[in-house]
């Protein structure tokens, strides 16, 4: 059969296969999480994070804007909060979180390392969500008063993600180093 | 054999992960923690009394030195004492004492109500959180 000059072959490259392994991961952390019951509306560990600091430190930037941006939209998809407040929340909180990123990871790798990545994204993170809060949802300084709370999840939420993604990629770097091993 | 995980071994691989500019970062997200809720959750700080009477402005007292308020109503005089930030009604004719048993205010938007005696004590600052009657 001869291929229609209309049709739109789309072929996905190894990098497309790659993000989107990377954000299927994401998602499937982002829907488990939605099960944990917390105390507090935005208080949340954002395990789908791991994913982006692991693909910021593996494949850069890029990847880890579009890993986090699926993310949100197929998780807001799935979990029927598309559209919702809490589908902008987190859309302007990763928005806030990858320009961070993107230059914490400059940052000499020497002395820092993804605990601090995920540490500053996360505070970029509760920044934008509160001041999409303040702005938008409840026009009211009151928000502020939850402030030293956000920040104290950033914080130990931060630290558990950095030091996940940190173990994550020292495993696989020490695997690898193994198969060259075996290779040679 | 215990069979206790052994923590501390446990902790120490975790630690290893962790850098040098990790331990400051962590120190400074601390930092903005204890920092954000020392100056969002502390009471607005008063700066004058108003004390009423019947209704009326009494007095408008400032709080930056000590002294006392004698303020006459139907029952008798109801003592109102001031100290650098801070007022409390030391005594009063009413048959409760519910005002005089509140103890010292010392937050803005403060209230201490002496019914009986019709007057009433409440500190204002710049930035009144909450008064003690409504959010």
């Amino acid at each position: 059969m001869t291929p229609s000059t209309t049709e739109i072959v789309l072929k996905p490259t190894a990098d497309d296969h790659r993000v989107a392994r990377h954000a299927a991961a994401a998602i499937v952390l982002t829907v488990a999480e939605a099960a944990i019951p917390l105390p507090l509306p935005g208080v949340k560990p954002g395990l789908a994070n791991i994913i982006t600091l692991v693909v910021l430190a593996r494949w850069g930037w890029r990847d880890a804007v579009w890993v986090a941006l699926l993310r949100v939209l197929v998780g807001s998809l799935l979990l029927g909060q598309f559209l919702a407040p809490g589908f902008f929340l987190s859309l302007v909180g990763s928005l806030a979180s990858l320009a961070v990123l993107g230059l914490a990871m400059h940052l000499p790798k020497r002395w820092f390392g993804p605990v601090s990545h995920s540490v500053l994204a996360a505070f970029a993170h509760i920044g934008g969500q509160v001041l999409v809060a303040r702005l938008w949802l409840v026009p009211h300084d009151g928000v502020f008063y939850l402030v030293p709370v956000f920040a104290l999840a950033a914080t130990v939420f931060g630290l558990v993600n950095g030091l996940i993604a940190a173990r994550l990629l020292a495993e696989e770097s020490a695997a690898e180093k193994d198969l060259v091993h075996k290779a040679m | 054999m215990s069979r206790r995980p052994a923590l501390r071994p446990w902790l120490a691989a975790w630690a290893a992960h962790l850098k040098a500019g990790d331990v400051l970062v962590l120190g400074c997200a601390l930092l903005v923690c204890v920092l954000s809720a020392i100056s969002l959750w502390k009471g607005g700080r008063p700066d004058k009394a108003i004390i009423k009477s019947g209704g009326k402005v009494f007095a408008e007292v400032d709080l930056s030195m000590p002294r006392i308020v004698e303020v006459p109503g139907p029952l008798g005089t109801t003592r109102v004492e001031i100290q650098p930030g801070r007022a409390r009604v030391a005594a009063d004719p009413g048959p409760r004492q519910y005002c005089v048993r509140q103890g010292w205010l010392s937050s803005a938007g403060a209230v201490a109500i002496c019914a009986p005696n019709q007057v009433s004590l409440a500190l204002s600052g710049r930035t009144a959180d909450y008064d003690s009657l409504n959010y």
